[in-house]
């Protein structure tokens, strides 16, 4: 299993390298985000959720901080 | 250029080092927050650039397993937490156990309903409209009614836990309806779901087995993101429910002392 998917991570890889285009041309089979990748677009989305994510998180980060504070007053 | 940008990278920690040092002791004590940080990091990063299998139907919407199904995993974990509390707090009702059940068990809802809204919108592109199903159907699904009785019940201690005035009996009752609560979770959302025909997977009739559980059932590829992305999501619940929990705790501290 651990092979496979170290496997699996390569071809990952193999794909960003070579380029979307020639999965993108195979019409059969499902329907995916072939375009989006290839135009690269969908790593936009990527740095929309992760900013969110990181904000998100600072923003915890600041009430743990101030709870903190409350906690050491007494 | 590449030199530069180490020279670069190595003033600014010569400066800010001090600064750094002081923060490792912080650091130190919440390290899964910051595991859970990192894993959800990743969660988007390989949730949504990784490869997936090409399923009809579900085609880019089986990334879902990274967020709605993660949900529901929180839910559990954080209620499971939650009882047991309840039962900590009834063997020896020490007053802080009952305050880390009830927001344990918030938290568990929470991720529970959003769990529901988000599996409301992935239904509404693949069962619905693609399989052929009608929303009739749908709404006959079993896992959907039991998932909205187990949050009808976590719903119930809420109000119950509202209606006392008194609270050592508010908390005595409460942590015994929690442990009843907890233990409708089983044949509401894992039992009866797989007892009947289901569209989740797992059910009889599609031959997709234990979901998420199964060795046979998940994708090697997506196992490597599920998994980390069940327990970032499940850091992040149960950091919400300690500063939740910590903040009540300032609240009650004269009542929590004399307990």
């Amino acid at each position: 299993m651990k092979l496979k998917s170290i496997n699996h991570f390569f071809a990952f890889v193999l794909a960003m390298f070579i380029g979307n285009s020639a999965m993108a041309q195979s019409a059969q089979g499902p329907e995916m985000a072939d375009l989006m990748r290839s135009n690269g677009k969908i790593y936009i989305v990527v740095a929309v959720c992760l900013t969110i994510l990181i904000g998100l998180f600072l923003y915890a980060w600041t009430i743990d901080r101030k709870i903190s504070r409350l906690e050491k007053e007494k | 250029m590449t030199f530069n940008y180490f020279c670069l990278l190595g003033a600014v920690y010569h400066n800010f080092a001090p600064l750094l040092k002081s923060r490792l002791a912080a650091v130190n004590k919440s390290w899964w927050k910051i595991l859970s940080f990192l894993l959800l990091v990743y969660t988007i990063v390989a949730g949504f650039l990784w490869e997936v299998p090409r399923l009809d139907i579900l085609n880019e919407t089986i990334r879902n397993l990274y967020f709605h199904v993660c949900m529901w995993f929180g839910m559990m974990i954080l209620y499971g937490i939650s009882f047991a509390y309840s039962i900590r707090y009834l063997r020896g009702f020490n007053y802080k156990y009952d305050i880390y059940a009830t927001h344990f068990a918030s938290l568990g809802s929470l991720f529970g309903v959003l769990g529901y809204i988000t599996g409301a919108i992935w239904v509404s592109v693949t069962w619905v409209t693609q399989s052929g199903q009608s929303l009739g159907t749908v709404l006959k699904e079993p896992k959907l009614i039991g998932a909205a009785i187990a949050l009808l019940i976590y719903g119930a201690y809420f109000v119950l836990r509202g209606s006392f005035t008194d609270m050592d009996k508010k908390a005595r009752v409460s942590a015994v309806y929690n442990i009843f609560a907890f233990v409708m979770l089983f044949p509401s959302i894992w039992i009866i779901p797989r007892l009947v025909g289901s569209l989740h997977p797992g059910s009889p009739g599609s031959d997709s087995g234990n979901p998420a559980l199964d060795q046979n059932d998940l994708d090697a590829g997506m196992r490597m993101v599920f998994y980390p992305a069940v327990i970032g999501w499940t850091l992040l619940g149960i950091w919400l429910a300690t500063l939740r929990i910590r903040l009540q705790l300032i609240r009650d501290k004269s009542i929590t002392h004399e307990a």
